[in-house]
């Protein structure tokens, strides 16, 4: 398995009215070819703005890159010219972005949308252009794909939306998806559709995805492996069984442990992590989960944990790794935790 | 738990496209929600729950069918009853980027409806604003900033805490909690149980996630193409799902456990979603349907109480 997308310690800052926003704060992960890698974590702890950092779709005004490096193919595309990029766009990586109605001109047919990028980079004959979006329109389970072709976004709910928005990005047979949260608008069986229709370019083209998704079912359902972002960084990382069934971090239990229980009939009350993320304003020198974390140790506030390598594919940023570390049973039966 | 605090009869919603064509958005829909209780609403991306959300508050006029609330047919208030209305019941929209507006600053959108129904001022209007970004996970330093500052779940918080700032008697939360990531879906989720236990909120809660769905509805009504199709207590349909198209619902859940992947027969819809300009004769389901018979094509499946409290529209209960 070659290397296709490498991530390494990606800093992106945003100048507010507020002063600097810290997103993302040395951000790593690598992709291989052909592998489908889940990115989870905490709303607002900077999914998005590493995808659009990858892309090249900052805002220019407002964001700094700050450090790190990003290579695509073993080159690095991390700030390169807009032309540059353009071409590696569409063409090599296609984004699915979170935000549907923001990614869409609302004033073009979205079937012209979709005929404007595979123009723009590929070869297909002009008059075969109109049959090709057809057809990813209805791929993407979009149904009645021909009137579909000539309405504008704002004639079509929010999930068609989302699907025409997947269409465009798979139109030139990119080699890496980057899909931001592109289920969560959909119902269970679309879902489902669209699983398959990834998990199949995956399979007869090889190609890469980064997904970006707060559902669980859905990692469980599409990844080989998983990374856990948490106020900037990642905090875990891991195959999806070495996630699921052997997790080191204590965020990581939290999220497991959020879900409602399958099967239960008492509706029990949900579990959540208590308490919100860190301000990126100011961000904590120690482990950014440490306010929250049931476990924290005096040198959780102190010190940023660095990365403990389990297995070859398993890592953790906890003190809790750390072979000084009391064990976790110890923690709880000490009351320090539950 | 007795008198309907709304009830929606025979409304319809169409739309016009392209000349005298009209899209059928909602097609006679009936139903009601007890004061205190919570509806979830779950069906085919493009099935019409948001439409369904939007005319019940009112943002949508029914093209038929009347909408009661308290008692009261809505299309019949004026004036200060009317305002009256509009501040009892709140929406939570689905799409939290195009319903903030871009130029506001996160404190007046939250205080919009406190401002439009000139509940609160100056130094106690701002507490307000602080308590409830509070209560929604955010903390008051957000208070001066503007919604592109934010992410997408945290831009649907602050959706959450404008909806609440009035406090409402019924809330229509369109996908509230789909943009969230879980630990934060299960702080939201509370935060609206509490909220029905302190204050007595009622909810109609439009939602994918069929884990959460089931997990805060009382009952849940199930949706395709315009109609509804299903509406049970929340543990009978996940227990015994009578129609199809419910049953293939369920089947598609993903479930959060890897070893489980590929354990379970899915059932695989065939074909697509038929256009709701021109949906099928008879059961609008029939043409995906693994089980139609030739009635399907004939005739419209009553809306039936098939078992107690469990509703469905399929003639396989038609006997
Ligand atoms: N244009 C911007 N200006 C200022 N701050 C921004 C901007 N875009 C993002 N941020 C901030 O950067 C942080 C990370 O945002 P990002 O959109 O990457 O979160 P996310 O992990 O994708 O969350 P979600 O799951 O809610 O989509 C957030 O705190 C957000 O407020
Ligand atoms: N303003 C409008 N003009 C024309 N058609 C519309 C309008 N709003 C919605 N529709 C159509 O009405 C139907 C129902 O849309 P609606 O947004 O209610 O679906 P939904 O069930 O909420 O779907 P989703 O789960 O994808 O959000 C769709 O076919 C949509 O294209
Ligand atoms: S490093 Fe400390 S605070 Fe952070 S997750 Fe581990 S135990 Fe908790
Ligand atoms: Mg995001
Ligand atoms: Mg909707």
């Amino acid at each position: 398995m070659s290397r296709l997308l490498e991530v390494e310690d990606l800093q992106v800052s945003f100048k507010t009215y507020g002063g600097e926003v810290k997103a993302v704060r040395g951000v790593d992960f690598y992709l291989n070819q052909g592998e489908v890698l889940a990115v989870v974590g905490e709303s607002g702890c900077g999914k998005s703005v590493t995808a659009q950092s990858i892309m090249g779709l900052l805002p220019k005004k407002v964001s700094r890159i700050k450090g790190g490096s990003v290579t695509f193919e073993g080159e690095e595309i991390l700030g390169l010219p807009k032309k540059q990029m353009q071409a590696i766009k569409g063409s090599k990586i296609g984004l699915i972005s979170q935000d549907p109605m923001t990614s869409l001109n609302p004033t073009m047919m979205v079937g012209k949308q979709i005929a404007e990028v595979i123009k723009k980079h590929t070869d297909i004959a002009k008059n075969q252009i109109k049959v090709r979006v057809i057809e990813l329109l209805a791929m993407v389970g979009l149904p009645n794909p021909e009137q579909r072709y000539s309405q504008y976004p704002h004639e079509l709910s929010g999930g068609m939306r989302q699907r025409v928005l997947i269409a465009m990005a798979i139109s030139c047979d990119p080699q890496l998806i980057i899909a931001d949260e592109p289920t969560t608008a959909l119902d269970v069986t679309i879902q489902a559709q669209i699983l398959d229709l990834l998990k199949d370019l995956q399979k007869s083209l090889d190609t890469s995805i980064m997904i970006i998704t707060h559902d669980l079912g859905v990692v469980a359902e599409v990844a080989q492996r998983v990374a856990v972002m948490y106020a900037g960084v990642i905090v875990e990382s891991g195959t999806v069984e070495e996630i699921f069934e052997n997790p080191d971090h204590p965020y990581t239990w939290g999220l497991l442990n959020s879900i409602p229980k399958y099967g239960s009939g008492e509706k029990d009350r949900l579990i959540p992590i208590q308490g919100s993320p860190p301000d990126l304003f100011a961000p904590p020198t120690g482990c950014p989960f440490a306010a929250r974390c049931e476990y924290a140790m005096e040198i959780c506030v102190q010190e940023m944990p660095d990365k403990k390598r389990t297995s070859e594919t398993h890592h953790a940023r906890c003190w809790l790794n750390d072979p000084r570390a009391p064990l976790v049973k110890d923690l709880i039966s000490a009351g320090r935790a539950e | 738990m007795s008198e309907p605090l709304l009830e929606v009869k025979k409304v319809k919603k169409y739309f016009k496209v392209g000349g005298k064509k009209s899209l059928k958005a909602v097609d006679d829909i009936s139903f009601s929600i007890k004061k205190g209780e919570t509806l979830g609403l779950v069906g085919e991306s493009g099935s019409g729950k948001s439409t369904l959300g939007r005319t019940v508050v009112g943002l949508h006029n029914a093209t038929d069918g009347r909408i009661i609330f308290k008692g009261k047919d809505m299309s019949t208030l004026r004036g200060k009853e009317a305002r009256e209305f509009n501040r009892a019941m709140q929406m939570i929209f689905q799409d939290p980027h195009a319903s903030l507006n871009p130029r506001m600053r996160v404190i007046d959108i939250i205080a919009e409806g406190i401002d439009a129904h000139s509940l609160l001022k100056g130094k106690e209007r701002k507490e307000r604003v602080f308590e409830l970004l509070e209560k929604v996970g955010l903390s008051q330093d957000h208070a001066k900033r503007y919604p592109h500052e934010f992410s997408g779940g945290q831009r649907q918080r602050i959706g959450i805490a404008r909806a609440l700032a009035v406090q409402p008697d019924f809330i229509v939360a369109d996908e509230p909690i789909s943009a969230l990531d879980v630990s934060i879906q299960a702080q939201i989720v509370n935060l609206m149980e509490d909220l029905k236990e302190d204050e007595g909120l009622t909810y109609l809660f439009i939602a994918h996630d069929l884990g959460m769905v089931k997990h805060i509805s009382d009952r849940i009504g199930v949706m395709y193409l315009g109609t509804m199709m299903e509406l049970a207590e929340s543990d009978a349909l996940f227990e015994e799902p009578l129609h199809p198209y419910t049953q293939a619902l369920m089947s598609a859940i993903p479930i959060p456990n890897p070893k489980e992947v590929g354990q379970r027969e899915r059932i695989v819809l065939p074909g697509d979603p038929p256009s709701p300009i021109t949906p099928p004769s008879g059961c609008r389901f029939r043409t995906r349907c693994p089980q139609a018979m030739d009635i399907c094509a004939n005739a419209t499946p009553e809306w039936l109480e098939a078992k107690e409290n469990h509703w469905v529209a399929c003639h396989l209960y038609n006997s």
